[in-house]
């Protein structure tokens, strides 16, 4: 594997690090199995490119990528809560909407960023080759958005969050309105998704539709990776771990697709995942299940 | 002060299944007293208690807590008057969570939750303190999460975090009952010592008559959906386990007492 090819693995895997914080605040903390995000992604990368072609300004157009994000975690969350939709169902019915409203948002299946002023452009050309400052400028913003959902986790608002997903009945006695709750935790999950969908549309400089095939499972992959290598219960370390487990993921699939002696080809890359993932899940069981015999 | 008026639950109206769980039930329970409700099963005890908590929503009738309304508002919106424990200890606390943030969780009942810390050295040192009063230890483990701990312990936290947050209403749902004789006899004693010090209008079902007369200060039969005995001070000073079996026995029109004799303890 090239060095470009390593950064490049990196910064995509930096980039579904929020992909990844997303799916961990629905799936781990709210218990929400939330398919939406194979929708809000590319919702995401089309609000943003669409914005930017006409003009806007990329931070600002990344602020309303993650609105409308938001808002289909709503549209999700008021299917679920409100009309009674089995969680899941109300997900996969989010998601496939979001197909059509993805291609009214773009007019047409792809749009390309090409010599556009993205959030990156600033940091060009001060010296640090392209390959350098994408990760970089990735890094310190998943930084960010790492502290703040970990801050935001570790207050009293956080914290009835967490109720709601692991003993709603409980949570309600405390006085926790966990209608609100699922409302607002589904909204930060797919605002992050969102921001995830628009960073990859500026760093690879195009959006498409069909970019969110997958995006739940490459998630998953990411917590349960991270899950794997850090057993701490902590939230911080989930946090990290969700990042780490990104990257590595990314590493991982850029190692299987350019070592020769497998063969693998780009269009084995749902294979491999699926391959990954499973091992992720099966190895921390093979590893208990030998400390009980 | 609490009202309970008419108060009428049908389950599954208008079904093959339909079930009358209370039917015309009338209470008035003072400020400051500590009642203990027992019945047989089906007699509407849980059922009443979830009328309180907001868990349940009657058919007819009104429910008034420290003289508001409270008929339809839901459950979150009403823990602000209303504290409970649970008869299952998982169901009380959060096992996900640790000591230190099911406290926190409770001391935030009522008012509103924001951005600020959940646990603060403020609150840190008071919950340390107030798991001290316990003696079970406790006090050192505040970053063990709860499902690390026995039921026992769990029943003994979730009173704690009754009483975190001030409340006007105590509702105990046979708390003690899934534990074991000893462990029992400690969660009692601290309820009354709790109930006592923070001066919590207490309702408390129990299957337990010796629980039932042993403590509180007023003693409520539940039969039918209705109340059928309601006894204070002097009368209830001179009742003995034999005389409730009595009273159970006639309530249910002669019936042999099978199951219930296994009570009595």
């Amino acid at each position: 594997m090239s060095q470009i090819a390593f950064l490049g693995a990196v910064e995509l895997g930096l980039v579904f690090s929020f992909v990844a914080i997303g799916v961990y605040l629905a799936f781990r903390i709210l218990d929400f199995p939330d398919l939406t995000v194979d929708g809000s992604f590319p919702l995401g990368a089309a609000v943003a490119a669409v914005l930017i072609i006409a003009g806007w300004n990329p931070w600002l157009a990344t602020a309303i990528a993650m609105a409308a994000g938001a808002a289909a975690g709503l549209v999700t969350a008021t299917l679920n809560v409100k009309f009674r939709i089995l969680n899941l169902l109300a997900s996969i019915l989010t998601m496939i909407a979001l197909f059509s409203v993805n291609l009214r948002v773009m007019g047409k299946p792809n749009v390309a960023l090409i010599n556009q002023d993205t959030m990156l452009t600033p940091f060009f050309g001060h010296g640090l080759s392209e390959f350098y400052v994408r990760p970089l400028f990735i890094g310190v913003l998943v930084i960010i958005a790492v502290f703040l959902v970990w801050r935001f986790l570790a207050s009293d608002l956080g914290l009835a969050m967490r109720a709601t997903g692991a003993n709603p009945r409980m949570a309600r006695a405390q006085g926790v309105n966990t209608s609100l709750h699922i409302y607002l935790g589904m909204a930060l999950s797919n605002a992050l998704v969102a921001l995830g969908g628009s960073l990859f549309a500026q760093t690879n400089g195009f959006a498409d539709v069909t970019s969110g095939v997958g995006t739940i499972v490459v998630g998953l992959a990411a917590v349960i990776i991270g899950e794997t290598l850090f057993h701490s219960r902590l939230i911080l370390w989930a946090l990290v771990g969700c990042v780490i487990g990104s990257v590595l993921y990314r590493i991982a699939i850029q190692l299987a697709l350019s070592s020769d002696i497998l063969g693998l080809k780009a269009s084995d890359l749902n294979l491999v995942t699926a391959v990954l993932v499973a091992c992720a899940l099966i190895l921390p069981r093979l590893r208990r299940g030998r400390a009980a015999a | 002060m609490i009202e309970l008026s008419n108060l009428s639950v049908i389950f599954g109206r208008g079904t093959p299944l339909e079930k009358q769980a209370l039917s015309g039930l009338d209470l008035a329970i003072e400020t400051g007293s500590f009642v203990t409700v027992i019945g047989s099963n089906g007699a509407g005890k849980s059922t009443m208690l979830g009328v309180l908590a907001g868990d349940v929503i009657p058919t007819s009738g009104r429910v008034a807590i420290g003289g508001r309304d409270v008929t339809r508002i839901a459950t979150a919106q009403r823990a602000k008057y209303v504290a409970r424990v649970f008869q299952d200890p998982l169901t009380g606390s959060c096992g996900a969570l640790t000591i230190q943030e099911n406290l926190a969780l409770a001391a935030a009942r009522g008012s509103r939750r924001g951005f600020g810390l959940a646990i603060g050295s403020n609150r840190r040192e008071e919950f340390r303190a107030r798991v001290a009063e316990l003696k079970l230890g406790l006090e050192n483990r505040m970053d063990d999460r709860m499902d690390l701990l026995s039921g026992g312990q769990r029943q003994a936290l979730s009173l704690v975090m009754a009483t975190l947050a001030g409340s006007e209403v105590l509702l105990l749902d046979e708390h003690t009952a899934a534990l074991d004789p000893g462990m029992a006899e400690f969660v009692m004693e601290l309820t009354q010592s709790l109930v006592e010090k923070h001066k919590l209008t207490t309702l408390m079902v129990t299957h337990s008559m010796r629980q039932a007369l042993d403590y509180g200060t007023r003693t409520v039969m539940l039969h039918g959906g209705k109340v059928i005995l309601d006894v204070v001070g002097d009368n209830r000073r001179n009742l003995t386990i034999e005389d409730l079996i009595e009273m159970f026995r006639k309530a249910r029109g002669g019936e042999t007492l099978d199951d219930d004799a296994l009570l009595v303890s």
